[in-house]
């Protein structure tokens, strides 16, 4: 499998060309803002806590961490598509793809090279967040299993929204399209959770299953439970073999 | 080293190809030669295994396009007509990056993307964006990358289109050279280009082969005899041509529409026989009103001319 000739060259376009600077500034920028609210009402609570003798109960892991990672979420659903949408839509569209898949290289490296490229960029993404828990370290105590768990839950979740944007960016040659697509695809598996409540009890319970949200919250609480993971890594081999498929398809149709 | 069987290429109601058949020998190099539209690109995007074909099928190197593409495409090195690169890497890194994926050994991969580009002359630009080359170094990037892990067969789609005249026999040269090693199919619609590169050509019109066979075989094929036009004022016509006829060598007098008063005649004779000498002496003699005498071409041009362009005039004259 010739994985990581595809993983370095997609590497190389993402930081050659403007697109991984300006989504990692982008992602940052809006994370930083997010965070120093948090934090700073977070504070500003506290603070109040304090000076009242009926306080207390608060800590930072469900006062910062719980609600940073949950706004995380929504920054990456909105930027996910954005980061995958080029993939397969910008090869199509230059037909460089047409020599892509000449090449002796099979469609499933092809696929993983690219999936595994914009993982990676979301990895450095992420790891950059990082920065938050230590300037909170650097004020208060701090739990590190949550923070902890909280990644890997986030790592997790990267990887299902980039596989469905890969899925995406294999149907079409046009990245807004694929963006777009991959964002709705993304949008109903968020929401679909909310109509649990007013579903058939059976029903929704399977409805809340299939959120992605839902999965995530437990990481942030620091609860690792396999049911999770089981459910973010199987939605991201369902999209990653749909996107194989949809690639498989052109050299099947006559 | 390749052969074609029956391809067979239909995009929903069109038909691209159809019963496309030939072969070619190890070391040669074939012409496709077909005017725009023709199919020439869609049958090498099938030998690529870009896309597979409605019915017939297609050996490259001894492997089936369709179900041993794999093996295939570690043998060919393909150059799409529009030369897609990514426009976002620098020349060198893309080299290496193509022949790392075809499988080039980490050991020999410097060496190879340094000849790739010493050959296709690219290596003063190696270090340059590909989105900002100009139109003649992209083709040759393009070529480049093909060449670069030494494939058994090189399948190029117009490979010169778009070059100025100094690149375009430069990368003439660069195909000749090619020769002998390599197997090379390359498509075009420059007619001298194929003479002067190709060995032997298949032209193909509206998706049907034509016509194949070495460049010399398929002239004389065409063209039994030498042809001079002739053309003569103020005398009839039946005189002129019986005159004509009388020439030793000749072996046939047409008449070919001119103007008023002006008879216009198709003198054949033997090929390798020039009978220009003496229909002017002829017309000296008889002090005709000689107002033209020019050899026909029998080139390949005249040869595609005859049957590309010869076969959609044909109903009409005839009509």
């Amino acid at each position: 499998m010739k994985i990581w000739p595809i993983f370095k060259k997609e590497m190389r376009l993402y930081f050659t060309s403007p697109v991984a600077w300006v989504i990692m500034a982008v992602f940052l920028f809006i994370a930083g803002y997010f965070f120093y609210s948090i934090f700073s009402y977070y504070a500003r609570v506290s603070m109040q806590s304090a000076m009242n003798p009926m306080g207390g109960g608060l800590n930072v892991t469900d006062g910062v961490l719980r609600p940073l990672f949950s706004n995380f979420s929504v920054i990456l659903l909105l930027m996910m598509p954005l980061v995958t949408m080029r993939l397969f839509a910008e090869e199509r569209r230059s037909g460089t793809i047409e020599l892509l898949l000449t090449y002796p290289v099979r469609d499933g490296a092809v696929l993983l090279g690219k999936f595994l490229a914009a993982f990676a960029l979301y990895v450095l993404m992420i790891a950059l967040t990082l920065l938050y828990p230590a300037i909170i370290w650097y004020f208060a105590p701090l739990e590190w299993g949550p923070i902890l768990t909280g990644y890997v839950g986030l790592l997790l979740m990267g990887a299902t929204f980039i596989a469905v944007g890969v899925f995406a960016s294999s149907l079409t040659e046009n990245q807004i399209v694929a963006a777009l697509l991959s964002f709705l695809i993304l949008l109903m598996f968020w929401v679909v959770g909310w109509s649990a409540d007013f579903a058939d009890p059976a029903l929704g319970r399977v409805l809340q299953h299939l959120s992605l949200t839902e999965h995530n919250d437990s990481f942030a609480k620091g609860v690792f439970e396999t049911k999770d993971v089981i459910f973010y890594v199987n939605f991201t081999l369902v999209a990653l073999f749909l996107a194989l498929r949809s690639l498989e398809a052109r050299r099947w149709k006559g | 080293m390749i052969e074609v069987q029956n391809l067979t290429k239909h995009y929903g109601p069109v038909t691209a190809i159809r019963d496309v058949s030939f072969s070619v020998a190890p070391g040669e190099i074939v012409g496709f030669l077909g005017p725009n539209g023709a199919g020439k690109s869609t049958t090498m995007r099938i030998l690529a295994c870009f896309m597979p074909a409605s019915g017939g099928s297609a050996k490259v190197a001894g492997y089936d396009v369709f179900r041993e593409s794999l093996e295939v495409r570690r043998r060919i090195g393909y150059l799409p007509e529009s030369v897609p690169l990514y426009t976002d890497l620098r020349v060198a890194p893309y080299l290496e990056f193509v022949a790392e994926v075809k499988g080039v050994p980490r050991g020999d991969r410097k060496k190879r993307v340094g000849d790739a580009m010493e050959r296709c002359r690219i290596a003063d630009v190696q270090h340059r964006l590909i989105g900002k080359l100009s139109k003649g170094y992209r083709q040759r990037v393009g070529l480049a990358q093909a060449i670069v892990n030494d494939p058994a067969v090189l399948i190029l789609d117009e490979p010169t289109i778009g070059l100025d005249p100094k690149q375009i026999t430069e990368i003439r040269e660069l195909i000749k050279s090619l020769a002998g090693d390599h197997t090379v199919i390359l498509s075009t619609h420059i007619l001298p280009e194929v003479s002067m590169v190709c060995s032997s050509v298949v032209i193909i019109n509206k998706g049907v082969i034509v016509a194949r066979g070495p460049i010399d075989t398929l002239v004389d094929q065409f063209f039994p005899t030498a042809r001079v036009e002739v053309e003569i004022a103020g005398q009839a016509p039946p005189a002129v041509r019986d005159a004509l006829r009388l020439i030793p060598g000749v072996v046939a007098v047409n008449d070919l529409p001119g103007s008023d008063g002006i008879g216009r005649y198709m003198v054949e004779s033997s090929r390798g026989r020039d009978v220009r000498g003496e229909v002017f002496l002829l017309a000296a003699q008889k002090r005709w009103d000689l107002r033209e005498l020019r050899r026909m071409g029998m080139t390949l041009e005249e040869v595609f001319l005859h049957v590309v362009a010869g076969e959609q005039a044909g109903p009409e004259e005839t009509a």
